[in-house]
């Protein structure tokens, strides 16, 4: 881990303005992948700006009828409370199957979304990785994929996005709201967080230097029953080989998102339109274009499979 | 073995003088002049970042002067000698190093101490000793619930912290209904535990020892 | 004490402390954090600076070149040692790649520098900077590729590559039931949760190492060896292990590097080696490729059964000897067995718990569900009808005790299998296809000598010091019930004192022989006191009782602690064993039952229910040695559904280096695990009558889970581990 300097930032306004002033800084909030990252110098901030002391750790109705939820709530907090419990089933069961209890405590809503790939040779510094270090190579390729994308991916990198909370922000149609260093805030609809990893697969969200997501708002309500299904080897405490998260209707309507497949939270709306004639349908659209590897063919199947277990489930 | 030698202050103490964490308060205690100077004296530019902290151990108020990278863990394990906490593999894959942090359980490793300003945090230490134990750790000796005995104070910690966690009615991954408030079920406080890997294989005698202490009206 | 003639009544028999469930004596420093692990030593020496490792980044090859000058100009460190600073270095009996790599390297992540600093975060920054050019060469990686060139490797004593019995060939083929299938094996990591640790300290030339080691004189003598010491300069202290498996059987890098850089910084050094490191540094488990031949006639009786394996290893490196029980678990006239190495430019393989026999049985036990289903027998039925009491390959040698049939006809019993339906993918709950399954359990018992002194002191408690080990195993706690037997004292007048080489040579921690062995140890030294009390207080010591803390014979009786009243009494001895282990085999046994449930959509694999059932001679504490056994299971349970280093086949190394790339059992996988112990004394292991448990309870826990995944689905794998991908694709339509 390289030596860094450490601020904490008492308004929004005051971490910006950090970000600006010191070059290669990095916001800090829960700190569990930032943390992981640096102490093997993946991530090396030379400064890092504490932000837990913003205050954006509420949980508040909007006046359309939907939740904002501070970038700072903690994943333990935001799957256990009562309004997300309630309407937002599918975000508190994605949560609820990340990470371990612990790590949940600790990691945050802005954190989470940031989370980086769980690639193994992005972890190996040995390795080359044109995410790590842009136009070294791409290790995986060729390598051990069993885990990797199997959409979605390109010549440079096949990694995955690794959250399991995004995946249910992204069928709720989350917006993400962010302050930027000149004092502008905006809105980002989550579809458009996360890039593709194209030739630029180090850039892995459309954040600029210095945005700060200060929340996550939901929209009202959707209704329909919310299943998130989290497939893994081990029981628990694992990353999603493949997982689904659907909100489906009494109609057989509904949406549908699926992790562990791409460098993104995958969504494909027009598949969603297939939903009332099942998940072959639905699978047969959403995987449009896959382009698995030996390693990771299973996941065309099991993304198929596990759908129609949603679907089963949901319609109770 | 050397006899300590003057410098050397005991586990007991409250200030702990080591070259790059300072006790602050301690004064001539820290002079090292017996150890070998580094190779290159630190230029401003590459010289570790320093940071002051403060917080309450155990009930204690420790105040340390921290190289800004030292993380939690490190903090109590190499600056205060609380060595019952555990580095397992240092980047939250095993939950060894979970302590109770305001409340919470929290993997000490991916947290870093000068974060932790006025915070509370409770150590396996601060259980209970030997002599005093903790109803969760006698419960751990009577069912056997570990074995070579390193994750056990992680697993110890993160069992007390779980029971509260239920309590407050936070669900979990196994949660039937989410509206409803979580019972304390075998498959409730295995999914619970999950974050605490034992290599040695105790997990059914954990599950015995937890539900005992769970069983007990409180 | 020379034990060479079986046990016949002594003090052990009367079971006062032997025998019961005592909670672990170091429990209570356990369960507060007070145990003192190798990186934990802040009340011993001087202050110690801290180490970091950089391993090498490439599987084979030289070191063209190393720049050290921005390391060395990094803040607060002191030293670099690299080979080439390093001076001459031997290399320990027990390792077979060296422990500090360059210029030429053997395997990815072989050590190549510590960096030693003032602080932790000094020396893992500072060794991010140690900038190390390569000149890579080509290398094996890949088992399957190296099979067909896989040489017959050199025997050892009674262990030979290849048996052959009777006509193997011949029978075979007359068999009128055949099974020929190939069965694979992974590589596997011990991940015990505590990393290799090792501290150092230097006073002139005369080394400590606080470590974290099983084997404390074998590791002495190769630390000795390894930086040309005379023994006796060598120091290890090693009382709490967190955790070994065969892992820290051996002198690894981390003690080598912190005493290298203790000297090279002229301070006492520490290292712990990285978590991400652990994988490809050290030793793991070698993946086997397995073929098992069976024939047998219709009755169910086998009348040919071979077994060849095949594995990898570096040069100098042994095979892994997945062929053993197959030449002692089942009679058949006709048999061979064979194993077959090739080299591989790999990590070194080396023991992981029940080094052999593990990987050997997760194939055996497919390979004799396979063959009762194809007899239409039932499996517990079928292995029955196979039972050998003498050693199938020399019929002359009687097995000392054999209890397999017992424990297979009890677990069933216990287990309700007779509610398993022998057709497979029948049984359905919800979503989940259920299914039993079970294997045998088998795992040899070694006999080792092993010392242990022990000092009587005035209040009557007696002191018990080996540098045997505890790695979780419960040694503390069985030797002082030992020596509380022996010595007729409650167990809180004992005291126990464990790994460090100032005491006498144990037979250590490993291979399951530690418990029997150790506590035979002192056993041996008990009876020199007891000897020795006698004589001290004028009593003849045929007749003299020693019981509730009092020395009696006839009518006279005194306090034990009166013998010591002007000075300790103090007895060393070692048990050292004749040629029972020859004239006897001696062997544990066991039944492995599970019960599990398959997503019929995912394919996710949840264990339900487990039993272990297991005749292994005494059982000194059936509170620790049932903990010995569900642990095994535990292990069992990821060999069967997760475990596995993915090799990178192209550069030659494990890519799923950390906990999170590799997967181990966490609590959600298992659920509550029954176990069960046979009543059984063995008088041909010792005088503890007791024998190894702590492997036996691997052995065949991950086949019995195979088997039940067969049993719920119907999909036979015979390639671990077995995992939803493996069976996706023949999975029923849910």
């Amino acid at each position: 881990m390289r030596s860094f300097t450490y601020e904490k930032a008492h308004s929004p306004a005051a971490a910006a303005s950090a970000a600006v002033r010191t070059s290669n800084a990095k916001f800090i909030a829960g700190g569990t992948n930032l943390l992981d990252l640096m102490k093997l110098e993946i991530e090396t901030p030379s400064h890092l700006i504490d932000v837990n002391g913003l205050g954006f750790d509420k949980i508040e109705p909007t006046p359309e009828g939907g939740l904002r939820i501070g970038a700072l709530v903690r994943n333990t907090a935001l799957a256990a409370d009562e309004r997300v419990r309630r309407d937002y089933g599918l975000l508190s069961r994605a949560l609820l199957a990340g990470a371990s209890g612990q790590l949940r405590n600790k990691a945050t809503t802005a954190g989470n979304l940031l989370q980086r790939t769980r690639c193994p040779y992005f972890y190996d510094t040995n390795q080359p990785c044109n995410k790590r270090s842009p136009g070294s190579g791409c290790a995986a390729i060729g390598g051990i994929t069993r885990q990797h994308a199997v959409i979605g991916a390109s010549d440079a990198c096949i990694a995955t996005h690794p959250s399991d909370m995004a995946i249910a922000m992204r069928a709720l149609d989350a917006t993400v709201q962010t302050a930027r260093p000149d004092g502008t805030t905006r809105n980002i609809p989550i579809a458009d967080l996360h890039r593709l990893p194209g030739n630029t697969p180090h850039l892995e969200t459309t954040l600029g230097a210095g945005e700060l997501i200060t929340s996550v708002t939901l929209p009202k309500p959707l209704g329909g029953t919310h299943v998130y299904r989290k497939v893994r080897d081990r029981a628990s405490y694992a990353f999603a080989l493949v997982s689904v998260g659907a909100i489906v209707q009494r109609d057989g309507t509904g949406r549908v998102a699926v992790g562990g497949i791409a460098h993104k939270p995958w969504r494909v709306e027009a598949a969603e339109a297939e939903m009332p004639r099942g998940a072959k349908a639905v699978a047969a659209r959403l995987l449009d274009g896959a382009k698995p590897t030996r390693d990771n063919s299973f996941k065309l199947a099991l993304v198929e499979r596990t759908l129609a277990a949603v679907l089963t489930e949901a319609k109770g | 073995m050397r006899k300590p030698s003057a410098f050397e202050m005991s586990r007991r103490n409250l200030l702990i003088g080591t070259a790059t964490s300072v006790a602050i308060g301690a004064t001539s205690a820290q002079a090292q002049n017996s150890v070998p100077q580094p190779l290159a004296a630190a230029t401003a530019a590459d010289a570790p970042a320093m940071a002051t902290v403060s917080f309450n151990v155990n009930g204690e108020v420790r105040a340390l002067k921290l190289d800004t990278r030292t993380t939690l863990l490190d903090a109590l394990r190499e600056h205060l000698h609380l060595t019952g906490t555990k580095k397992g593999c240092d980047h939250g894959q095993c939950g060894a190093c979970a302590v109770i942090v305001g409340g919470q359980r929290i993997n000490s490793c991916l947290t870093l101490a000068v974060m932790h300003e006025g915070d509370s945090v409770t150590t396996i230490e601060g259980l209970g000793t030997p002599e005093h134990m903790h109803p969760m750790q006698a419960a751990f000796v009577k069912h056997d619930g570990f074995q070579c005995g390193y994750c056990t104070p992680g697993q110890i910690c993160s069992a007390v912290a779980v029971l509260d966690e239920i309590k407050a009615g936070i669900p979990s991954h196994v949660t039937d209904d989410l509206n409803v408030a979580p019972e304390l079920t075998n498959a409730e406080l295995r999914e619970r535990m999950s974050g605490n890997i034992c290599r040695c294989g105790a997990y059914s005698n954990i599950a015995e020892a937890i539900t005992e202490i769970a069983g007990r009206p409180a | 004490m020379k034990f060479d003639t079986p046990a016949t009544t002594n003090p052990i028999d009367q079971l006062k402390i032997i025998g019961h469930a005592t909670s672990r004596i170091d429990g209570p420093l356990k369960t507060t954090g007070k145990a003192t692990y190798a990186y934990e030593w802040h009340d011993v020496g001087s202050r110690p600076a801290y180490g970091y490792i950089v391993g090498s980044a490439i599987a084979k090859g030289r070191i063209a070149s190393i720049d050290l000058s921005r390391a060395k100009a990094a803040p607060g460190v002191m030293a670099i040692v690299t080979a080439e600073n390093a001076g001459k270095l031997g290399k320990g009996n027990y390792n077979t790649a060296k422990l500090l790599g360059g210029p030429e390297i053997d395997h990815y992540h072989q050590a190549v520098a510590v960096v030693v600093a003032e602080t932790f975060e000094q020396a893992r920054a500072a060794a991010q900077l140690v900038q190390v050019s390569y000149s890579a060469a080509k290398g094996s990686f890949d088992l399957a590729a190296g099979r067909d060139g896989a040489a017959k490797p050199p025997g050892r004593g009674d262990n030979q590559p290849d048996t052959n019995v009777g006509d193997f060939p011949g029978a075979f083929a007359a068999a009128p039931v055949q099974l020929d299938a190939t069965y694979t094996t992974p590589d596997q990591a011990h991940a015990m949760m505590e990393p290799h640790a090792s501290m150092a300290a230097w006073d002139g030339d005369k080394l400590t190492l606080w470590t974290s080691n099983q084997m404390i004189a074998w590791t002495t003598g190769d630390v000795a060896k390894t930086l040309g010491l005379p023994k006796e300069n060598v120091r290890l202290i090693s009382p709490f292990i967190g955790g070994g498996f065969g892992g820290k059987l051996f002198l690894r890098s981390d003690a080598v590097l912190a005493a290298l850089g203790a000297r090279a910084a002229n301070r006492p050094v520490k290292v712990a080696m990285q978590r991400p490191l652990m994988f490809n540094n050290t030793t793991h488990r070698p993946a086997t490729i397995q073929r098992i031949r069976i024939g047998a006639n219709r009755d169910g009786k086998i009348t040919a059964i071979g077994h060849e394996s095949w594995s990898g290893n570096l040069p100098e490196g042994r095979p892994e000897t997945a062929v053993q029980q197959t030449r002692l678990l089942y009679a058949g006239e006709n048999r061979m067995t064979a194993l077959r190495l090739a080299m591989l430019d790999l990590p070194e393989g080396n023991a992981m718990r029940a080094p052999g026999e593990a990987p050997g049985m997760m194939a055996l036990e497919i390979a004799m569900d396979e063959m009762a289903e194809r007899l239409n027998l039932d499996p517990v039925e079928f292995r029955a009808r196979n039972d050998t009491q003498v050693d199938p390959e020399h019929p002359g040698r009687p097995f000392s005790r054999r209890q397999l049939v017992a424990c297979m006809k009890t677990g069933a019993e216990r287990f309700g299998w007779s509610a398993r339906n022998a057709e497979p993918g029948k049984r359905r709950e919800g979503r989940w296809l259920v299914g039993m399954g079970m294997a045998a359990a088998f795992r040899n018992n070694l006999l080792m000598k092993s010392g242990a002194r022990v000092r009587l002191d005035r209040s009557g408690t007696v002191t018990v010091e080996t540098d045997m080990t505890d790695i979780g195993t419960g040694s503390y706690t069985i030797i002082a019930q030992t020596a509380a037997e022996m010595m007729g004292l409650p167990l809180e007048k004992v005291v126990v004192r464990l790994g460090d080489s100032s005491f006498p040579v144990s037979a250590g921690s490993g291979g399951q022989f530690g418990a029997n062995n150790s506590t035979s140890g002192v056993y041996a030294a008990c009876v020199k006191l007891r000897e020795a009390v006698a004589q001290k207080l004028g009593f003849n010591s045929a007749d003299v009782a020693f019981s509730d803390g009092q020395v009696s014979s006839g009518n006279r009786s005194v306090p034990l602690g009166q013998a010591a009243s002007d000075s300790e009494l103090i007895a060393e001895d070692s048990i050292e064993y004749g040629d029972l282990a020859k004239t006897h085999q001696q062997s544990t046994f066991g039944a492995h039952f599970v019960e599990l449930g398959v997503d019929v959509a995912t394919a996710e694999i949840r264990v339900r229910r487990m039993l272990a059932v297991c005749a292994a001679g005494r059982v000194l504490n059936p509170k620790t040695a049932r903990s010995q056994v569900i642990g095994a299971m535990t292990m069992g349970v990821g060999a069967a559904l997760m475990e596995e280093l993915a090799v990178d086949k192209r550069t030659g190394f494990f890519v799923n280096h950390d906990l999170a790339g590799y997967e181990v059992p966490v609590h959600a996988d298992i659920p509550h695990q029954d176990t069960i112990f046979l009543d059984e004394t063995d008088p041909m292991s010792s005088p503890m009558k007791a024998k190894g448990i702590g492997e036996l309870g691997l052995c065949g826990v991950a086949a019995a889970l195979a088997n039940a995944i067969y049993n719920a689905t119907g999909i036979r794998v015979r390639d671990y581990p077995i995992t939803l991908d493996k069976l996706l694709h023949r999975m029923p339509d849910a």
